[in-house]
C-alpha cells in the first residue's frame, strides 16, 4: 500500500515580469505538470478562480502562452480579515521543442484546472523505422 | 474637469494590497492547524458574516468533506489525478494527497447555516455570524 501523502501548500510564485502590466499588480505562476505520449504533449495547469471563458491559450513562435483572468466580481463586497494566499491572474509561457499540430490544440478546463493537448505535427512524430 | 472611472485592474491592485497587508495576521492564531496547513485560506467579512475562500483546484466535490460545529470548521478530503500509462514525464509540480485542516473561528458562528459552494477550484463558505454576537446598535432614550 502507498503510504498516504499528506498535502503541502505550495507558495505561489509571481510570474516573471519581462511585460509589465501598466498597473503593478501581481500575475503568478500557475502549477503546472507536462508529460509527453507517442501523440502529442499534455499541459495541466492549475488556476484556482479562473473559469473556461477567462482562459486565453496560444502558441507563437514555438512559445506556449497560457493566460487566465479571475473574476474579480466575486470579491466585490469582501473586506480582507486574514489571509493565506493572494489572488491574481496566471501567466505562464512554455517553450516547445518539436512542431505542434496548432489546428488540433484541445483545451478541457474543470475546477480551475485546464488540460491542453497538443499533438504533434505529422512529420515531427516519431518513426519507426524497421531493420531489415 | 477631473476625469474619474473604475479600472478593474486598479481595483484588483487594490484589494491584493489589502490582501498583503491582512497575510499570515494572527486572526486565526487560536487554531489547532495553524498557517501552512492545506489548503490555504482567506476570510472576508460581509456585512456582518464571514466568507472564507479556500485555494482547492482540481478535487472532485464527493472528495471533499465540510463539518461545523460551535466556532469550528473541518475542512478534509483528498487530491488525486492520474498520469496515463506510458507517458514521458517533463515537468511535474502538482501535489497529491489527502488533507485535513481545522479553522478555529474567532467569533460566534451558526454552523447549521454555514453554506458551501465550490466552483473553479475555489470553495466558498459562507458562514453567518450569530445572532447573539452580533453588535447592537443601543438606544439612549
Amino acid at each position: 500500500m502507498v503510504a498516504q501523502q499528506e498535502l503541502q501548500v505550495q507558495q505561489k510564485r509571481e510570474a516573471d515580469k519581462t511585460q509589465e502590466p501598466t498597473v503593478p499588480m501581481r500575475a503568478f505562476l500557475p502549477t503546472t505538470d507536462i508529460f509527453e505520449t507517442e501523440d502529442g504533449l499534455t499541459v495541466v495547469l492549475e488556476m484556482p478562480g479562473v473559469n473556461r471563458d477567462n482562459v486565453e491559450v496560444s502558441v507563437e513562435n514555438g512559445v506556449l502562452t497560457v493566460e487566465g483572468r479571475i473574476n474579480f466580481q466575486k470579491y466585490e463586497g469582501l473586506q480582507p480579515l486574514y489571509g493565506e494566499y493572494n489572488i491574481g491572474p496566471y501567466r505562464r509561457s512554455f517553450r516547445i521543442s518539436g512542431r505542434v499540430n496548432q489546428e488540433g490544440i484541445k483545451a478541457e478546463m474543470r475546477d480551475g484546472v485546464i488540460t491542453l493537448v497538443l499533438p504533434k505535427a505529422e512529420e515531427a512524430k516519431p518513426r519507426r523505422i524497421e531493420v531489415r | 474637469m477631473i476625469m474619474s472611472y473604475v479600472d478593474p485592474l486598479e481595483t484588483l491592485f487594490a484589494f491584493q494590497q489589502a490582501l498583503e497587508n491582512r497575510l499570515s495576521s494572527d486572526w486565526l492564531s487560536g487554531t489547532t492547524a495553524g498557517v501552512g496547513a492545506y489548503p490555504p485560506v482567506n476570510v472576508f467579512q460581509q456585512g456582518d458574516d464571514l466568507v472564507a475562500i479556500i485555494e482547492l483546484p482540481g478535487v472532485n466535490k464527493e472528495d471533499l468533506n465540510i463539518q461545523a460545529k460551535e466556532n469550528t470548521i473541518r475542512i478534509s478530503g483528498r487530491k488525486s489525478f492520474d498520469y496515463p500509462e506510458g507517458v514521458s514525464l517533463h515537468r511535474r509540480e502538482r501535489l497529491s494527497g489527502a488533507f485535513d485542516r481545522t479553522i478555529v473561528v474567532p467569533m460566534q458562528i451558526d454552523p447549521d447555516a454555514i453554506k458551501a459552494e465550490y466552483n473553479d477550484g475555489l470553495l466558498a463558505l459562507f458562514i453567518p455570524r450569530a445572532e447573539q454576537d452580533k453588535p447592537r446598535t443601543i438606544e439612549i432614550r
